[in-house]
């Protein structure tokens, strides 16, 4: 039977508390497991209070006194109260005081009637913080890797999750067709629509091609040779995200541009507004509809 | 308090005092070049604290400070030399020549630094104290005191039956608004509704003392306890000067009860903070 991410959420976070570290947040033991991510385990897991900005201050103590705590985050939007002490304490330690104060954070993205806050993903807010890593795992494996980068390492680490991947049993190649007329660079949950969009595409037409190079690690991010190569032969590019498009975006497409010498690298993301609840006013990262139009309009 | 334990706290209350006094001296001629909050008058706080918990041989202490932390991070067992270092910006210092005077730190005496959001030593210290269970003090000034996440932290150690032993600094002041000005509440009474023992005390040492004997449980920091403790910052909020009107000065007035000895120990704490002092300036 295929493993989806969510089992090996689940797998992951039982090995953890097995190995005696802790797994802390709000709600954890209530209704649903956070979306089944959590063995049930309710004696193992630490309850916090609904207080955030202490709460996240508590994972921070934890993690000073070695015991590698996994912080969950149910909805993305919390981050605006947690990550004062966060970036502030925890991702500053071992600049500081040499004391490394290795946290991983489960940040959880949801999309659709959610409303101002806690829709869509927030990891913008961290990016331009110092000492904190940040990845974006959507497949099993992806996961897997990054559990295995925090457990190596003394970081903070900034896990981006999205409640839409849970499901996911696949992993997510890059698509690098020869000549592509565009290189999609999607974050997050637009990893799917992008590679949705290219299948539209090509079945609209065959001649058409988009190549997709999925960025799982957000920081710090490096361009590979082949997302170089790619953006060089089609001439342009566009970086996909869950979050709005000023941050880790517009970040990734500099970079590009950087590092590629191809100046046309646009971003797509969240529109430039707060999303509200009802279907007319939410706001929604981009589908494979409007990613094509984008591409449209681009070329 | 026997007299025996009254002369410790002043010996090490003297070293403070000293080191705050030359601390000031050089502020004013730009030997010190960065922002330092200087902790004098308050210095019989973690003094007594430290004395006492010693005698009472509560070991594998950890503690939270915050800025204004000196004398803290010197009774409790700082490296003096590495404090003097990093006050003058050395790699060699304490933070590494990274924290200043306001995130000073000790791997060696378990202190842990300050990153400058006032008052969130108060929730990473509860979490370190959940994590370890190890006995755990947390400082902080009665305006840290009265940030939100500082309040929650007080509610999980309660919950939690923590080891941590709370101490607020209580100079009345942040930066220079008085705390009649800022809130109508009693910080005592509010950790008292958390269900945590609390007492507000003066900070004259048989004061301090006294609470820490009232709570059975201080002699092992078995339980968590606050002590908002009322003292007096003789100097600015930072840098070197001193506010308008006569303060009261607990080291000069204990130095009438230690008598004979008092000029002797102030001297000597003179001298030794001068001797580190020189060995890293030259002068």
């Amino acid at each position: 039977m295929a493993t989806s991410l969510r089992d090996v959420i689940r797998e992951t976070i039982n090995t953890h508390l097995d190995a005696g570290y802790l797994v802390l947040g709000q709600c954890l033991t209530a209704v649903g497991w956070v979306a089944n991510t959590l063995p049930q385990r309710s004696k193992d897991m630490v309850e916090l209070p609904c207080s955030d900005v202490a709460g996240a201050g508590f994972a921070v103590g934890v993690a000073l006194a070695g015991r590698r705590p996994i912080y969950v985050i149910r909805y993305q939007g919390f981050n605006w109260f947690n990550a004062a002490l966060i970036v502030n304490y925890a991702a500053k330690s071992k600049a500081l005081w040499g004391r490394p104060c290795p946290l991983l954070i489960r940040s959880i993205a949801m999309e659709g009637g959610i409303g101002p806050v806690a829709g869509s993903s927030h990891h913008s807010l961290y990016y331009r913080m110092p000492g904190v890593k940040i990845l974006s795992p959507m497949t099993p494996l992806e996961y897997r890797a990054a559990y295995k980068e925090f457990m190596d390492g003394d970081d903070v680490v900034y896990l981006s999750e999205h409640r839409k991947a849970y499901d996911n049993e696949h992993e997510l190649p890059a698509l690098r067709p020869k000549c592509p007329e565009v290189v999609l660079f999607p974050i997050s949950v637009t990893r799917f629509a992008a590679v949705q969009a290219a299948r539209q595409l090509a079945e609209l037409d065959s001649s058409r091609q988009i190549a997709v190079h999925h960025i799982a690690t957000l920081k710090p991010f490096t361009p590979t040779l082949e997302m170089l190569l790619d953006l060089r032969t089609a001439g342009a590019g566009i970086v996909l995200d869950d979050d709005y498009p000023d941050g880790v975006a517009k970040c990734i497409a500099h970079d590009l541009i950087q590092a590629s010498g191809v100046p046309d690298v646009a971003v797509m993301g969240l529109e430039n507004r707060t999303a509200g609840f009802s279907a007319q006013v939410d706001n929604l990262p981009p589908t494979p509809e409007q990613i094509l139009q984008f591409i449209e309009s681009m070329i | 308090m026997n007299d025996l334990r009254l002369r410790r706290i002043f010996e090490r209350a003297a070293l403070c005092r000293a080191f705050e006094n030359e601390c000031f001296r050089r502020i004013k001629s730009g030997a010190i070049k960065i922002p330092t909050y200087l902790s004098a008058g308050q210095e019989y706080i973690p003094a007594t604290l430290s004395v006492c918990l010693e005698e009472w041989g509560i070991k594998d202490l950890q503690i939270f400070i915050q800025h204004r932390g000196h004398s803290q991070y010197l009774c409790f067992g700082g490296d003096m030399d590495a404090l003097v270092l990093e006050l003058l910006g050395d790699a060699r210092g304490c933070a590494g020549g990274m924290g200043g005077s306001a995130s000073i730190q000790s791997v060696q005496a378990n202190i842990f630094g300050h990153d400058g959001l006032m008052g969130t030593q108060v929730p990473i210290a509860v979490g370190a104290c959940y994590a370890n269970r190890k006995p755990t003090i947390c400082f902080m000034g009665d305006a840290a005191a009265e940030e939100d996440y500082v309040l929650a932290a007080f509610g999980w150690a309660a919950t939690k039956r923590l080891p941590i032993l709370f101490v607020v600094e209580d100079n009345d002041l942040a930066i220079l608004t008085e705390k009649q000005v800022r809130r109508s509440w009693n910080i005592a009474k509010v950790v008292g509704a958390f269900g945590i023992e609390a007492h507000d005390i003066e900070d004259d040492p048989t004061r301090i003392e006294r609470a820490l004997c009232d709570v059975a449980a201080v002699k092992e920091l078995a339980l968590p306890v606050m002590l908002n403790v009322h003292t007096t910052r003789l100097f600015w909020h930072a840098g070197a000067g001193q506010d308008d009107g006569l303060k009261f000065d607990r080291h000069r007035s204990l130095a009438q009860h230690v008598g004979y000895h008092a000029a002797h120990i102030n001297q000597a704490a003179r001298d030794k903070v001068k001797e580190v002092w020189q060995r890293h300036c030259g002068t």
